[in-house]
């Protein structure tokens, strides 16, 4: 459905020096820095997939969505989305796909969002009886059946999101950006978007790259995730491999009925935490069972978990080990 | 999109166009305050037209010019230059991009949507006018007249539309096309007959003005709309005005499509 292919985007920044006499020299003379936003990335993605699409600030994310989306032309590589070029932006090709972001809106700001409603439904040539069908079912699902004709302005944040949404799946688009949907929610209404992102994910067997920053979105929608980092690729794969690799330890999560001592504890594996009642320890994955009979027959344990380390954290290891292997690299190339 | 996907969008296009326009009245009448300039005009050369005519302009003719002027203006402004500027810095225009119609269309629907209240405004200008100075000072006398102004009206408004969107579109390859709106209005002050009726120039410069565009913003429909003309002048000049829409229309549709190319290659 969507491949990528030794995809570059580099970004040309007209450097305006300060000043009055470099500003008019700047008129006749440019100079340009290039940025290397994305540099030389490969994927494919088959129909109906859920992608998740990580990485840190200014990794390249959102620049590759607007590739992909045919807002931006790659400067090297080659991008096909359902069959088509992007960059040419046709018309089936437009009307197959959306680009939700959280930071842009579509809905018209002094008007109720059923009026942007109408507009898309002009502008992509929905029939009236599909019109109705999805307007109904949209509006169900998200439950904003009292917001779309209350004006735009006046709406929560969350509210404005969940119409947000409303409005770029009117036309039901085959293929859905989603570039941070949930920033700035609530918990609640984060896990909202993401039930309602799933379930159209299902129902219409649409295929949808997400990116966001909250990795229960990742954990919730995202069975395979692609991480780049300064425009690298550097893991593609299932979110279990990924926890796997980065960070194959075991957290074994024990709640306590008396204050034991610290160095009991790190008898047992590497203690993460501990504090009231409740001590968290990281041990080896072959390690697991034997670490929970010891901790049962030697600890006042009242409740025992195993779980995985947190994504956040495994994220934020993942990017430092990149961040270590640039740093090398750059020191192992000679001045 | 095809033309039958326009036709089939554009009602609905307009229609919440005019209901956006509805949504904005506070800014459209600060807006209209602030195109009262036609009226500053009109008290100056009454001053002036006090004790001789000026050319055969009387003071009686200077206020029929100067509240057609006033009235013109308000049928025939476009704001799209502003609005693209605007979009390209906030990125919004991405958002019109990912649409299956060219954002032009959008920015006509929104021009032509507020026509319906800028009627509101001129047309009580324009009875004030016939009750100070007489119809046939204020509006066009013959049908011909009435048919030629409309067409004149809306050749002014699709001259400033499309210099509009070809300015705007400057901002897809410049930093802000600001400075050329700013260089393109004053131009349009001294040449369009906006201050001052053009035929009082000198006629050499008179000739390089019938060559430009501003004339057929803005002076040509005023001149139409108070009787200035014959019938073989006033299609001679008419002409010459569509001929400035399609070349208009031929840079703007160019010079936008070139910018969206160079904006989506260097990074939006
Ligand atoms: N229009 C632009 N012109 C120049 N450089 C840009 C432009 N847009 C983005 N960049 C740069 O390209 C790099 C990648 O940006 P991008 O927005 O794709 O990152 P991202 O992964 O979406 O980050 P975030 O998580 O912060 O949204 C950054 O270094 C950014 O500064
Ligand atoms: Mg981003």
């Amino acid at each position: 459905m969507i491949s990528v292919h030794g995809l570059r985007k580099h970004y040309k920044v007209h450097k305006r020096p300060p000043g009055l006499k470099a500003a008019l020299r700047s008129l006749f003379h440019r100079t340009y820095t290039s940025v290397k936003a994305v540099d030389g990335i490969s994927f494919d993605i088959r129909p109906g997939e859920r992608v998740g699409f990580l990485g840190p600030n200014g990794a390249g994310k959102t620049t590759t969505l607007k590739v992909l989306s045919g807002l931006l032309h790659p400067s090297e590589g080659e991008v096909r989305v359902d069959g088509h070029v992007p960059r040419l932006r046709e018309e089936a090709f437009l009307k197959k796909i959306m680009l939700v972001m959280g930071q842009k809106q579509q809905l018209l700001w002094d008007l109720p969002p059923a009026e942007t409603f109408e507009l898309n439904r002009a502008i992509y040539d929905v029939p009236t009886l599909q019109y109705k069908q999805t307007l109904d079912e949209l509006v169900g699902l998200l439950e904003i059946g009292d917001l779309i004709g209350k004006p735009t302005r006046q709406l929560s944040l969350g509210e404005r999101m969940k119409c947000e949404l409303a409005a770029a799946l009117i036309h039901r688009p085959r293929v859905l950006f989603l570039d941070e949907p949930t920033i700035g929610l609530d918990v609640s209404m984060q896990a909202t978007m993401r039930t309602f992102i799933k379930d159209y994910n299902e129902k219409y067997g649409a295929t949808l790259i997400l990116t966001s920053h909250y990795m229960d979105d990742v954990a919730a929608l995202c069975p395979r995730v692609i991480v780049i980092d300064k425009g690298l690729l550097s893991y593609d794969g299932s979110l279990e491999a990924l926890v796997q690799r980065v960070r194959p330890e075991k957290r074994v999560v024990l709640r306590l009925s008396e204050v034991v001592d610290a160095s009991r504890l790190e008898s047992l594996g590497k203690l993460v935490t501990h504090e009231a009642g409740t001590a968290v320890l990281q041990v080896k994955q072959d390690a697991v069972n034997a670490t929970i009979s010891r901790a049962l027959s030697g600890l006042p344990v009242t409740d025992l978990t195993v779980e995985n380390a947190p994504l956040e954290e495994v994220m934020s290891e993942l990017f430092a080990e990149n961040k270590a292997r640039r740093l090398q690299t750059a020191e192992s190339v000679p001045a | 999109m095809n033309a039958r996907g326009l036709m089939r969008a554009l009602p609905t296009m307009l229609r919440v166009s005019f209901a956006e326009s509805v949504a904005y009245r506070a800014e459209m009448f600060v807006w209209v305050l602030s195109t009262t300039m036609p009226l500053v005009n009109m008290v100056l050369w009454m001053a002036v037209a006090k004790s001789a005519p000026v050319g055969h302009f009387g003071q009686a003719d200077f206020v029929g010019y100067f509240l057609a002027t006033f009235a013109v203006r308000q049928l025939t402004s476009a704001w799209a230059a502003w609005l693209i500027n605007w979009e390209v810095k906030q990125g919004t225009l991405a958002m019109r991009l990912l649409r299956p119609i060219s954002p032009l269309w959008g920015y006509a629907s929104d021009n032509v949507a507020g026509f319906p209240m800028r009627v509101v405004v001129a047309l009580p200008v324009v009875l004030l006018s016939i009750a100070l100075v007489g119809a046939h000072k204020a509006v066009p006398q013959h049908a011909w007249q009435w048919g030629l102004f409309l067409v004149a009206v809306l050749g002014g408004w699709a001259i400033t539309f499309l210099a509009n969107v070809a300015i705007g579109a400057l901002s897809l390859f410049l930093d802000s096309s600001q400075k050329m709106m700013e260089v393109w209005m004053v131009l349009f002050f001294v040449c369009s007959g906006y201050m001052y009726p053009v035929e009082f120039l000198p006629d050499g410069l008179r000739t390089v003005i019938d060559w430009l565009p501003f004339r057929y913003q803005m002076g040509l429909p005023v001149e139409l709309m108070t009787n200035a003309h014959d019938l073989p002048t006033a299609l001679g000049l008419v002409a010459r005005q569509w001929a400035w829409v399609l070349g208009m229309g031929a840079l703007a549709v160019g010079l936008w499509k070139q910018g969206v190319k160079c904006f989506a290659a260097f990074g939006g």
